[in-house]
């Protein structure tokens, strides 16, 4: 079986500087796999390599098998892999349920269609509507996006992301400035939302990504230097010099 | 010919010139206040009324100083009381501000002014020819426009690179989004950028005005050229801006010295094919295509280069 | 948690309601053009009504790109002017070559031109968005505008084209000559073309459009290509902006490079934006009121395009939702029942800014007056004869902009007041977020 995301020798460059070097990843389809490492080791640089939102220099990326290095990101998108971002990224004149809504119309099959009424497409409504009371905020349909509180922008977030039902879904720090109990919801949420489905995560809280991943990829200076379950990320020694031993001070 | 080649290089040099002391100030302000300025091709027409109307009262040479100062101040004003309280809503709503401005100075130039065009002459110590070429007499005062331009380029480079304000200036222009950490005196610092960018367009209008037409559509006519510039040569970028106000500058003026058309060249259309839209190509002459070569130039390095001969920066 | 099933349901239900009471509004629109020329029968209303519908569809289509898709385009009277060209050779062969096509259809010939132009020119521009997109749609425009100049053959130089309506063939016994069977071709093409837009904003497209214009680059990451949502876009504005030129053309009977020109791209932007871009009916109210300014204006002033600029930029500065954003920021305030907090400091600062606006309108009149002969010497402000010469009228002007502008400022800031507390209530009683 191949693997959902297979990520081979990538590197990219920002004129000279490297960003990242000869970056392997692979995540397993099925996977919960969260990257870690500290602050500008790359890795919104690596969700954005993947996702197409940049090129890589030179390596190459493939999803479920097909390679999509190159690809722009709406054709990926295509192919099954959505992402968050870790800046709050919504339509912000447009309601909670436009929002969403406009998340689901490419994978429902109605993309460009200019002759057919968006709501009496009952599909959509369906799909639209669930995926409001997934993410608690159907009773909030109404609100233009860009009044909703912050926490709740982070939740329309992930629902955009999930909305077009796409197996592969990426998270750029789903929790961050989230409160104590605002991060339990949501790692509830994410659990439950990706059920059954590969999911890539980048976290800096540590009770987060150990409690929801199944493999943990380390990245340091654009390269990862240890990729295992969570036990063995915890014991490696690498992981404890380079990145844990710092944060544990 | 040769002479033509001469005679069209140093004037279409001395267009370009003229084009790059707009485009330039056109090109920083975008670069650090993210501001498409459509009043700037106003402000170089205000500065040509200006110096008309300060020469009328005190001669060419005090008008040369004082005309450009008036519109940096205008174009302080303009960014202080407009675009600053306009910021809030974006840059499209701030690009809509000042192109109402543009139409706003229009009117208000015509009004006080007139629609005609007015009697700017070339001051009389300049009204020499400075030397002749084959059998053209090259005016001293385009000479004085040119030197104009090149010692602003000149003092332009030394400021960019020597003062602490060019510092800033510069780092705006390779990393728009450092300005923002500028900190609390970034207003000011608009605003003198703004109003410098203002002054350096009347200065073209100033000396414009006596060798070209000093008329109330003079904004109108040069603007969509010059946003052609700044395009073509990149947004943001001012190696860009000078070698695309060069270009422009030389294909224009070369073309308009052009009187050649097909017709010239292959001989002209059987009669008998009648009036249609192959005739009117065939008997056009490059002369009279000149105001759209501008054009044509932006449409075709957009499909080459969608950022540009040297932009780098995707808005 | 609520059950998802009824809840879908209650949203069908209440998409229902909206659908009534919006074809409601269409049925009452309908009937207010059918009998608005039956009220206003003079002549001359009658060519103004006609001069508002086509510029109501024009400023509609400049609307999908710049409201609904948030593009600033320079040169949307491309797509008019070469629809009304379209037109008007159509027409012309019509009557030379003896088609059948009666002259109710040309409209739709000159949306054809306006789309196809779109198609060709369209994919180029909508590359680039925001600033980028706005210089090419000018130099776009520029380069049209100017080689139609050089195309004497198609498109009759300096004096345009013209052609005879009444000489197609006839439909219900209408030869199209008198203004109010155009008026009522004009109000139909008005109707489908307005409904149709509006269809347009209620499709999946149209909602994309909305998405990018709010962020583009999300848009990417949900499978559109945001370049394509633009190029439709462009190509929906250009067919329905080449409608508008086509009643235009059969208006006047004629064709000429102004159709094309800065000057009608730059009224259809202000139209619209003064209207207000965030709703639909906001380019209508644009339209109408710049317009009807434009018609009644001229006869009263020779600089009716400064005040054009002068609303434009106060709009932009104080305004930018428009007309429409003005009067729909009230709205919770009307369900909430707090807009009597509003009405006195609305009335009472009415009157300086009245007396300031007068004494703006009293001085640029002044000015303008300086070139024009002795006996265009009189202003007339309000019923009241003001002599552009007399130093009486300059000292009117400067107390009213001086005190108008002090006293006006006062009672701004009682209108500030009002609406905080008006706001505060609609929000307590839940009509705001």
């Amino acid at each position: 079986m191949s693997a959902a995301i297979e990520v081979q020798a990538v590197e990219k460059r920002f004129g000279n500087v490297r960003i990242i070097q000869d970056l392997n990843l692979s995540v397993a389809k099925g996977e919960r796999h969260a990257v870690i490492g500290p602050n500008g080791a790359g890795k919104s640089t690596t969700f954005n390599l993947i996702s197409g939102h940049i090129a890589p220099t030179s390596g190459e990326i493939r999803l479920n098998g097909e390679v999509i290095s190159g690809l722009r990101p709406f054709e990926i998108n295509r192919r099954g892999l959505s992402r968050s971002f870790q800046v709050t990224n919504v339509f912000a004149r447009m309601t909670v349920w436009e929002n969403v809504r406009c998340a689901v119309l490419w994978a429902t099959g109605h993309r460009y269609a200019f002759w057919k009424n968006v709501d009496e497409l009952p599909e959509v409504r369906r799909r639209t509507a669930e995926i409001l009371e997934d993410i608690h905020l159907f009773h909030r349909r109404d609100i233009p996006a860009g009044l909703l509180t912050y926490a709740e922008q982070r939740e329309l977030e992930i629902g955009i992301t999930i909305a077009g039902g796409a197996d592969v879904i990426l998270l750029d720090e789903p929790t961050a400035g989230m409160s104590h109990a605002e991060t339990e919801r949501a790692v509830a949420l994410i659990r439950r939302l990706t059920e059954g489905r590969t999911l890539v995560i980048v976290e800096h809280d540590m009770s987060v990504v150990f409690g929801l991943a199944d493999r943990i990829s380390v990245l340091v200076y654009g390269r990862v230097i240890a990729s295992g379950t969570p036990e063995e990320i915890r014991g490696n020694p690498k992981v404890k010099e380079a990145y844990l031993g710092e944060e544990a001070h | 010919m040769l002479e033509l080649i001469v005679i069209s290089t140093l004037n279409g040099v001395l267009f370009g010139m003229l084009l790059f002391l707009l485009s330039s100030g056109l090109t920083v302000i975008f670069s650090m206040m993210g501001v498409l300025n459509f009043a700037h091709a106003s402000f170089y027409m205000l500065g040509a009324f200006f110096g008309y109307q300060l020469t009328r009262w005190i001669g060419f040479w005090p008008a040369l100083i004082i005309a450009p100062l008036l519109v940096g101040v205008v174009g302080m004003a303009v960014e202080r009381y407009g675009l600053r309280a306009t910021h809030k809503h974006g840059h499209v709503a701030e690009l809509l501000l000042t192109f109402g401005l543009a139409f706003a100075i229009e009117e208000i130039v015509s009004m006080i002014w007139g629609k005609s065009p007015m009697d700017y002459r070339v001051p009389a110590l300049l009204d020499f020819p400075a030397f002749t070429i084959f059998s053209t007499n090259y005016p001293a005062y385009k000479l004085f426009m040119l030197t104009v331009s090149v010692l602003i380029f000149l003092a332009l480079l030394v400021v960019l690179k020597r003062t602490r304000i060019g510092l800033i200036v510069q780092a705006a222009l390779t990393h728009p989004n450092m300005v923002a950490h500028l900190g609390h005196n970034v207003g000011r610092i608009f605003m003198l950028v703004f109003g410098v960018g203002s002054a350096l367009a009347g200065v073209a209008g100033v000396i414009a005005g006596p060798a070209l037409v000093t008329q109330s559509d003079m904004a109108a006519l040069l603007g969509p050229i010059l946003f052609v510039v700044i395009v073509f040569g990149g947004l943001g970028s001012l190696p860009g801006a000078f070698i695309a106000s060069l270009v422009i500058g030389l294909v224009q003026t070369f073309a308009v010295a052009l009187n050649g058309s097909l017709a010239s060249a292959f001989g002209p259309l059987d009669p008998s094919l009648g009036p249609s839209v192959l005739s009117d190509i065939w008997n056009v002459t490059i002369a009279q295509i000149a105001p759209i070569l501008p054009y044509v130039l932006l449409v075709l390095i957009l499909i080459v280069r969608p950022l540009g001969l040297m932009g780098t920066r995707e808005t | 948690m609520s059950d998802t099933a009824t809840s879908a349901v209650d949203i069908k239900a209440q998409s229902r309601g909206q659908n009534l009471r919006f074809y409601g509004i269409w049925v009452i629109a309908a009937i207010v053009l059918i009998v608005l020329p039956m009220i206003f029968s003079s002549g001359g209303s009658l060519t103004s009504f006609s001069l508002i519908g086509i510029s109501i569809i024009f400023a509609l289509s400049y609307n999908i790109l710049l409201g609904q898709t948030g593009l600033l385009s320079f040169g949307h009277a491309v797509h008019y002017g070469l629809g009304g060209f379209l037109a008007i050779h159509a027409m012309n062969a019509v009557i030379a070559r003896g088609w059948s096509i009666p002259l109710p259809l040309i409209p739709l010939v000159g949306g054809v031109g306006g789309l196809a132009i779109a198609i060709v020119v369209g994919w180029v521009i909508t590359k680039r968005a925001g600033t980028v997109f706005a210089m090419i749609s000018l130099g776009i425009g520029e380069l049209v505008a100017s080689s139609s100049l050089i195309l004497r053959s198609v498109f009759g130089g300096e004096s345009g084209v013209t052609t005879n309506r009444t000489d197609l063939p006839q439909v219900f016994g209408w030869n199209f000559g008198p203004q109010i069977q155009i008026y009522y071709l004009i109000a139909f093409w008005l109707m489908i073309s307005a409904i149709a837009m509006y269809a347009l904003t209620r499709t999946p497209l149209g909602r994309i459009c909305n998405a990018v214009r709010d962020n583009p680059e999300r848009v990417e990451f949900i499978g559109y290509d945001p370049h394509v949502v633009r190029y439709l876009a462009y190509c929906f504005a250009g067919f329905f902006a080449g409608i508008a030129g086509g009643l235009s053309a059969i208006n006047f009977e004629i064709a000429n490079s102004a159709y094309l020109g800065a000057v009608q791209s730059g009224i259809v932007l202000f139209a619209t934006f003064i209207g207000g871009t965030a709703y639909f009916f906001g380019p209508i109210l644009g339209a109408i009121l710049v317009t009807y300014l434009q018609l009644g204006l001229t006869s009263v002033t020779t600089v009716w395009q400064l005040y054009f600029g002068v609303i434009f930029i106060g709009i932009v500065m104080f305004a930018p939702g428009g007309i429409a954003g003005l009067l729909m920021m009230h709205r919770p305030l009307v369900r909430a029942g707090s807009l009597g907090l509003m009405i006195p400091a609305y009335l009472i600062a009415l009157v300086p800014t009245v007396a300031l606006a007068c004494g703006v309108i009293l001085a640029i009149e002044i000015i303008a007056r300086q070139h024009l002969p002795a006996d265009a010497q009189i202003i007339n402000l309000l019923g009241i004869p003001f002599s552009a010469t007399s130093p009486a009228t300059w000292l009117t002007s400067v107390i009213l902009i001086v005190g108008g502008y002090f006293v006006a400022r006062l009672t701004w800031q009682r209108i500030a007041d009002a609406w905080d507390r008006a706001t505060t209530i609609a929000r307590d009683r839940g009509y705001l977020a």
